[in-house]
C-alpha cells in the first residue's frame, strides 16, 4: 500500500519504521530536513520536505495515488487541515489524524464525520486506558484482550518467590489449578515459543493466554494477591495523568497527582474536582514520602522526562508499592529495561503505533485477515486472532493430526461465548475465533498460512 | 565496521559479476575461441573460490550498517570486482601484462574507455564483448543492480541509501519512489530500454549485430570502448549521428525520464540542469563549427564531427569519428573544458556533473553578493527548490578534492616525461571517465606507453572519478577502521 505519513516525530517515526518493515511504500513529510535524513537512512522510505498541510507538499508526496494518510504532527489543527486537504485532492484516501488536545476528545466522533476522518488516535488517552486496565488487574505487566474481551493475553515476570519457578510446562495445570497456556517466554532478551518439556526459570517473562475467568484462578493460585487498588499516586500532570485520573475517579479510586508547575496545578484542580493535586517536584523523595507513598496501592510515573520516570519508579518499587507503572515517552524499547525494577512499562507512541498498524493490516486484506494483532515479547512474537470461515482448510480435523509451520502455536479457540485453550483434540469450526501465536517475521496473512 | 555484512555484499557482487560474464563465455564457445574460453572458465573458478570463502567467513554477524560501511563497501566492491574482472584478459593471454589488463577493466567498469591496446580488432569476440559489456555494467552501477534484484532480507533496509549515495553520481542523490528496490529497478528498466532502442537504431543503419551490441553498450555506459581500431570513424554518417543522439540521451539525468513516464513534462522542460546541459552542448557545437571553418569539405560534415565530438566528450563517452587532436587549439580547449564539466547528475556519465557546476556558480554568485552586503542572508535555489547548506558545502569540498587529485596525479604522471598537454589531458580524461585525451593519448593513440606507476595513478583517478572521490578517499583514511 502507498502510505503518506505527515510528521516524523515520536508516533510518526515509530510508524515509519513499523510500516516500512511491513512492505508498504512510505513517503514521509516533515519540515525539518534533519529528521527526514535520519529516517531515510534508518528505513527504506522516501522523504518530502515541507508543510504537510500544503497542497504542494502533498502532491510531491504523491497523495493522488496514495491509499492512506497518517497525520501525526505535533499540532492537532495542522493534522486536521492536512487530512482535509488531502481528502480534497484524493476522495478515495483513508485518513488518520492524531488529535491529542483534551478539549477536543469529547467531540471526536462528530469531528470524524465532519472532517471525513477514517480514524483518530490519541496516544495519551490510549496510554491512560492501558494503565487503567493494568490497575484493575494488578500483578500483570501487560494485558491484551481477544474475542471481544473473553480471552486475555497477559504478561507475568517470574521472580524468586514465584510458584512457577522451575516448573515444567507439563505440570503447569497442576500448579495453577486451571487451564492456561504459556504461549511465549522471553528469556535473556530472546523470545521462545515453548514446548511441553520447557522449564520456567527465575527472571523469565511469560506470556499467558487464558479465558478471563481462568486468569482470576491463576492469580489466586500463584499467590498474587488481587486486592482492589484504592489509592493511586500519579507523578506529573500531563495529558496522560489527566485522562487517567478522570477515568480512575469514575471507578472510585482516590487519586493524587504531583505536578511542579503552579498554573498547571490550578488548571488540574479546576478540571479534576475529586483528585488531590499536589504542587511539588515529583523527583523529590521527601515529598513522595510525606505524601504517603508507603500507603499507595499503585504508583504511576508519568512526567515528561523518561529518566525521572525511571528513577522515581525504581524508588517506589524499593519502597514496596505493590504496583508500579512507568511511562516512557521518547526512548526506544530496549531489553535493558527488563533488568530494572520499573514495573509495567507503557509507551504511548508504541500503543498508538500498534493501533494504526492494526488498521493498516485490516485495510490491506479485507477478507481472511487477522481481526486483532498484538506484538508481544518486545516485538519478537505476534499474537493474532482470526475468524474461521468457509475457506479455512482442515476444518473439523483435530489439531494433533495437522502439520503446522515451525514456531506457530494455536493458543485458544473461542466458539460462541465459550473460550477454550487449544489442545491436541481441539478442532476448527466455521465461525470460531482462533488465536495464533508466532515468531515475528513470519508473515501470516490469513489463517491458512499456518499450515505447513 | 560491520565486516561480515560487507563481506556478504562483496560475495554477492562477485556472483553477479560472474553471471554477467556468461554471455561473453557463450560467444567465445560459439566462436571456438580456445584461449578466451580458458580465460573465462579460469575466472569463474577463481570467483567461485573467493565468493565461497567470503560467504563461509561472513556468516552471522551484527546488523548495523551505516554511512561508513556503505562508502567503504562500494569502494571495496569496485576494486575487487576490477581485480577479478580483468582475469579473462590476463588468463586468455590476450593482454599479457596483468597491470595492463587491470587498467583495461577499470577503464571499462568506470566507463572511461581509456585503452592500453594499440589495436582491438585482433582480440577474440568474447573478450571484446566482455570489454564493452563492462561499460554497461559500470554505467548504472553494479550495486544498484544488486539492489534491484536482491530482495531486502534485512528488515530495515534503509542502509541501502548509503550504497545508492556512494555509487550514483550527483551532489544530492534521492530516490524516485519510496522503495529502494523499486527505485533501482526503474533505473535499470529505463537503462535497458534505452540500450535496446540504441541497438535497434544502429541495426537499422546496417551495422553488424555484434558491433551494434558492443557499440550500444559503450554508448549506454558512456564508456567508449569500440570494436574497431578507428572507433566509430569507419561507420556510416547515419550510425555516427545515432551515436551522437544516444550519447546525449544517456548523459541526461535518469530521473528526467522517470518524470516523463509520470507525464510531468513541464518539470522536465524547466529543469535547470538539463537546460544547462543542452545549452552547453549547442554553444560548444556552434563555437567549434566557427573555429573549424575550412577544416572539412562541407558544412554538414563539419557539423556531424563537431556534434559527435562534443557529445562524446561532454557525456564522457570517448568515441571518436575524427582525430580531434588535429583540430585548432580553440576547439581542443573547448573539449578540454567540457571534460571537466561532464554530463548530468544521475546519468551514466562522469565528470564534475552539470548539477555540481550549476551549484558552484550559484554559490559563487551568492558569495560575491555577500562581499558587497555582508549582512545579507540568502539561499541558493535550483529548480525553485532551496538547496541545503550541507549540499553546498559538500559541493565545495568536492571541488577542492577534485582539484587536489588532478594536481597530484598530474605531477606523478609527469615523471614519465611526456609533454604537459599529454599528461594533463590524460589525467583529465581518466579522472572524468572520458578516455581519449590529447597528443600522445589522443583518439588515435593509447595509454600503453605510460609506466606502471602512472598506470596505477590513472587507475586510482578513474575509480575516484566514477565513484565521485569520497568513497575512495574515505577508504584511504586510516581512522575509519577503528
Amino acid at each position: 500500500m502507498k502510505i503518506v505519513i505527515a510528521g516524523g516525530g515520536k508516533v510518526g517515526g515509530t510508524l515509519t519504521r513499523q510500516l516500512s518493515e511491513e512492505d508498504h511504500d512510505i513517503t514521509l513529510i516533515d519540515s525539518k530536513s534533519k529528521i527526514l535524513d535520519e529516517s531515510m537512512e534508518a528505513c527504506d522510505v522516501m522523504a518530502v520536505q515541507g508543510n504537510c498541510a500544503s497542497v504542494n507538499a502533498l502532491y510531491q508526496a504523491g497523495i493522488e495515488d496514495a491509499d492512506l494518510l497518517i497525520a501525526a504532527t505535533n499540532a492537532d489543527e495542522v493534522n486536521l487541515l492536512c487530512c482535509m486537504t488531502a481528502h480534497g485532492l484524493n476522495p478515495k484516501l483513508h485518513t488518520i489524524a492524531r488529535i491529542r488536545n483534551p478539549e477536543y476528545t469529547d467531540q471526536i466522533y462528530s469531528m470524524r464525520d465532519i472532517f471525513a476522518l477514517s480514524m483518530t488516535v490519541n496516544p495519551e488517552l490510549q496510554a491512560a486506558i492501558e494503565i487503567e486496565r493494568l490497575l484493575k488487574y494488578p500483578g500483570f505487566l501487560k494485558r491484551d484482550t481477544f474475542a471481544k474481551g473473553r480471552v486475555e493475553l497477559v504478561e507475568l515476570r517470574i521472580d524468586g518467590q514465584s510458584k512457577l519457578k522451575d516448573v515444567s510446562l507439563i505440570d503447569l495445570d497442576k500448579v495453577v489449578r486451571s487451564k492456561v497456556l504459556i504461549c511465549a517466554v522471553l528469556r535473556n532478551g530472546k523470545a521462545v515459543i515453548p514446548a511441553g518439556d520447557f522449564v520456567l526459570k527465575e527472571g523469565d517473562r511469560i506470556f499467558v493466554t487464558a479465558p478471563i475467568r481462568n486468569l482470576t484462578i491463576l492469580l489466586k493460585s500463584l499467590g498474587i494477591i488481587t486486592h482492589r487498588v484504592k489509592r493511586v499516586m500519579i507523578c506529573g500532570g500531563g495529558p496522560v495523568s489527566y485522562y487517567l485520573a478522570k477515568r480512575l475517579e469514575k471507578s472510585g479510586m482516590s487519586v493524587q497527582i504531583i505536578e511542579s508547575k503552579p498554573e498547571r496545578c490550578r488548571h488540574l484542580a479546576e478540571i479534576l474536582p475529586e483528585a488531590s493535586i499536589i504542587e511539588g517536584d515529583a523527583s523529590n523523595q521527601i515529598l513522595l514520602d510525606s505524601e504517603g507513598l508507603d500507603g499507595c496501592d499503585a504508583f504511576v510515573s508519568a512526567t515528561g522526562l523518561d529518566e525521572v520516570n525511571m528513577v522515581i519508579s525504581m524508588y517506589a518499587n524499593n519502597r514496596g508499592v505493590p504496583q508500579v507503572i512507568t511511562k516512557i515517552g521518547h526512548l526506544e524499547k530496549s531489553s535493558i529495561w527488563d533488568v530494572l525494577p520499573l514495573g509495567s512499562v507503557i509507551c504511548p507512541k508504541e500503543l498508538c503505533g500498534n493501533t494504526i498498524v492494526r488498521y493498516v493490516r485490516a485495510m490491506q486484506n479485507q477478507t481472511g485477515a487477522a481481526v486483532t494483532i498484538y506484538s508481544i515479547a518486545d516485538g519478537q512474537v505476534e499474537a493474532m486472532e482470526f475468524l474461521v470461515d468457509e475457506k479455512t482448510l482442515h476444518c473439523g480435523e483435530p489439531l494433533r493430526m495437522l502439520k503446522l509451520k515451525k514456531n506457530v502455536l494455536v493458543a485458544c479457540i473461542t466458539r460462541g461465548a465459550e473460550a477454550e485453550i487449544a489442545s491436541g483434540d481441539s478442532s476448527f469450526q466455521v465461525g470460531d475465533m482462533v488465536i495464533v501465536v508466532t515468531r515475528s517475521g513470519k508473515i501470516i496473512h490469513q489463517l491458512n498460512d499456518i499450515f505447513d | 565496521m560491520n565486516y561480515k555484512m560487507m563481506g556478504r555484499l562483496l560475495a554477492q557482487i562477485l556472483i553477479v559479476e560472474a553471471v554477467f560474464m556468461i554471455p561473453a563465455l557463450i560467444i567465445s564457445l560459439v566462436g571456438g575461441e580456445q584461449q578466451a574460453v580458458k580465460g573465462f572458465i579460469g575466472t569463474f573458478i577463481i570467483i567461485a573460490v573467493v565468493a565461497g570463502i567470503l560467504l563461509g567467513l561472513c556468516r552471522g554477524g551484527r546488523k548495523g550498517f551505516y554511512a561508513r560501511e556503505g562508502m567503504a563497501s562500494v569502494a571495496v566492491c569496485w576494486i575487487v570486482m576490477s581485480i577479478l574482472g580483468c582475469l579473462p584478459f590476463y588468463l586468455s593471454r590476450e593482454i599479457p601484462s596483468y597491470i595492463d589488463a587491470f587498467f583495461e577493466i577499470v577503464s571499462g567498469f568506470t566507463t572511461t574507455g581509456a585503452s592500453i591496446l594499440p589495436e582491438v580488432e585482433s582480440l577474440s569476440k568474447g573478450i571484446l564483448y566482455w570489454r564493452s559489456f563492462s561499460h554497461w555494467v559500470g554505467g548504472m552501477g553494479v550495486l544498484v543492480f544488486l539492489l534491484a534484484i536482491v530482495p531486502a532480507d534485512e528488515k530495515n533496509s534503509g542502509f541501502t541509501m548509503h550504497l545508492l549515495r556512494a555509487e550514483s553520481p550527483g551532489p544530492d542523490v534521492g530516490k524516485l519512489v519510496p522503495r529502494m528496490r523499486k527505485t533501482a529497478s526503474i533505473l535499470y528498466i529505463i537503462y535497458i530500454v534505452l540500450t535496446i532502442l540504441n541497438i535497434i537504431f544502429l541495426l537499422m543503419g546496417d551495422m553488424p549485430v555484434f558491433d551494434a551490441v558492443c557499440t550500444a553498450f559503450g554508448t549506454a555506459g558512456t564508456g567508449g570502448f569500440g570494436v574497431r581500431n578507428d572507433s566509430i570513424a569507419g561507420y556510416s554518417p547515419y550510425i555516427q549521428n545515432v551515436c551522437t543522439v544516444f550519447m546525449m540521451l544517456f548523459g541526461v539525468n535518469f530521473s528526467c525520464y522517470f518524470l516523463l513516464l509520470m507525464k510531468q513534462v513541464r518539470s522536465v522542460l524547466v529543469d535547470e540542469e538539463l537546460r544547462l546541459y543542452l545549452g552547453l552542448f549547442l554553444g560548444s557545437v556552434i563555437l567549434i563549427l566557427l573555429d573549424l571553418r575550412g577544416f572539412y569539405d562541407t558544412l554538414g560534415e563539419a557539423l556531424r564531427h563537431a556534434a559527435f565530438q562534443v557529445a562524446s566528450i561532454m557525456t564522457t563517452t570517448g568515441f571518436a569519428t575524427t582525430d580531434f587532436d588535429l583540430w585548432p587549439s580553440f576547439s581542443k580547449s573547448i573539449l578540454l573544458c567540457l571534460m571537466v564539466v561532464g554530463a548530468c547528475a544521475g546519468s551514466t556519465g562522469g565528470g564534475m556533473k552539470c548539477a555540481r557546476f550549476l551549484l558552484l556558480v550559484k554559490s559563487l554568485k551568492r558569495n560575491i553578493r555577500k562581499f558587497i552586503h555582508p549582512q545579507r542572508v540568502q539561499v541558493v535555489r535550483c529548480n525553485n527548490r532551496i538547496i541545503g547548506e550541507r549540499v553546498l558545502e559538500n559541493t565545495n569540498i568536492y571541488l577542492t578534492a577534485y582539484v587536489l587529485i588532478v594536481l597530484v596525479s598530474f605531477l606523478l604522471v609527469s615523471l614519465d616525461g611526456f609533454s604537459i598537454t599529454t599528461n594533463f589531458s590524460a589525467v583529465l580524461a581518466c579522472f572524468n571517465n572520458i578516455g581519449p585525451g590529447l597528443e600522445a593519448v589522443g583518439p588515435t593513440c593509447n595509454y600503453s606507453s605510460y609506466s606502471v606507476l602512472s598506470k596505477l595513478v590513472l587507475i586510482f583517478d578513474m575509480l575516484a572519478g566514477r565513484l565521485e572521490i569520497f568513497p575512495i578517499l574515505t577508504l584511504l583514511s586510516s581512522r575509519r577502521y577503528t
